[in-house]
């Protein structure tokens, strides 16, 4: 889908203080890895998502660099420790510079 | 130390991560889609795959799904409508459509399958212009409405006028061709569960069309499956959209009927 960037990501509502959670996230993103030959022999310019960034309450929580051998529309899941209620920022970014952005919250009690 | 379980847990691709899901998935759990000797596609992915189409939130047809939707209740074309102008909420009127098709058009008296049915809405009602094959916004439209017959049998028509088209499909799915000199019912009859090379030959039922294939990175409709198959054994393929094809899918959906409708699938 390479008009419009679709995000979603699956954070529960609720927990426990410390409980342990489960983050779902989809992004939809072609990830040209830069190795495909065009019709002209040259390639097609990579363009990918480089980096990811999960932010819980402003503090980066899970962090990761992403290389070519990504597929199209990566999909990540990750745990956090639930320590307090408040804002859960997702955050990509592209190879062209622009950032994709996502904010959920969750309420712990 | 709190996150550091996190670390570990990198899933950038989408092919790795059956163990990630398998745990909250809804569907997964003893999850069959056979009636008798039929025994649906799903049946043919390894546990890898059918969990990524086990839940809906890993399944990336519904970034399509989601455009669909959005669509539905798009206005546009000279006559000021949308899809919901007519037809309302999509999960009430498109009940049950989506495991009919292909049927004749009343209109035109020909056959006709989901895709050339909305593109006919678009023009004929609408007045908008029709959406390309293979684009996003008619995948993720076809997609949208097949949605809301998922779980009901496929159930298609060749009585009356569809039966000279179930007829010419029957021919095509017999029909050996290429230089490979292959026939579909070569590989999806008489050899289904076997391996041609390095691929389990599926009974290639479908009910999970439009299907996310891993190995096209997005959502594609039955016509360029029946295209790659017919390149695969060197014939020279159809135009998605052809009469052609549209007969052929009516003889292979109609091979399908009873199968619950899986669509959007994920696929290998």
């Amino acid at each position: 889908m390479a008009n419009k960037i679709k995000i979603r990501v699956r954070v529960p509502k609720t927990a426990k203080k410390g409980q342990l959670i489960e983050i779902k996230t989809l992004i939809s993103h072609n990830m040209e890895s830069g190795q495909r030959k065009n019709k002209k022999g040259g390639k097609h310019p990579r363009k990918i998502v480089n980096k990811f960034v999960c932010k819980y309450n402003g503090k980066e929580v899970f962090v990761s660099d992403w290389h070519p051998a990504i597929s199209a529309n990566p999909y990540l899941a990750f745990f956090i420790r639930a320590e307090e209620s408040g804002k859960l920022e997702f955050s990509w970014t592209d190879d062209d510079g622009s950032v994709y952005t996502k904010t959920a919250s969750i309420q712990v009690n | 130390m709190t996150y550091k379980s996190a670390a570990a847990y990198v899933v950038g691709g989408l092919v790795a991560l059956g163990m990630l899901a398998s745990a909250s998935a809804p569907m997964a759990e003893g999850y069959e889609n056979m009636v008798g000797d039929k025994k649906s596609g799903y049946h043919y992915s390894t546990p890898a795959t059918q969990s990524i189409q086990d839940d809906d939130f890993n399944n990336p047809s519904f970034l399509w799904v989601d455009q669909g939707e959005q669509l539905w209740s798009k206005v546009d074309g000279k006559a000021g409508k949308s899809c919901a102008t007519c037809h309302d909420a999509a999960a009430k009127s498109m009940k049950g459509v989506g495991a009919t098709y292909p049927k004749i058009d009343a209109k035109s008296g020909k056959l006709i399958n989901i895709e050339q049915r909305i593109n006919s809405c678009r023009k004929n009602n609408m007045q908008a212009k029709p959406w390309k094959w293979e684009s996003n916004q008619l995948l993720g439209m076809t997609a949208f409405v097949k949605l809301q017959s998922r779980g009901m049998p496929v159930n298609v028509s060749i009585d009356g006028a569809a039966k000279p088209y179930y007829e010419k499909g029957k021919n095509f799915y017999n029909q050996r061709r290429g230089m490979l000199d292959m026939s579909c019912s070569g590989c999806h009859v008489e050899n289904a569960g076997k391996m041609v090379r390095a691929d389990l030959l599926s009974n290639g039922f479908s009910n999970g069309f439009p299907t996310y294939r891993l190995k096209w990175q997005k959502l594609g409709s039955l016509h360029r499956r029946f295209r790659g198959c017919n390149k695969n054994i060197r014939a020279q393929p159809y135009k998605a959209g052809s009469d052609e094809y549209t007969a052929l899918e009516l003889f292979v959906t109609h091979r399908s009927n009873g199968l619950k409708v899986e669509s959007p699938s994920v696929r290998r």
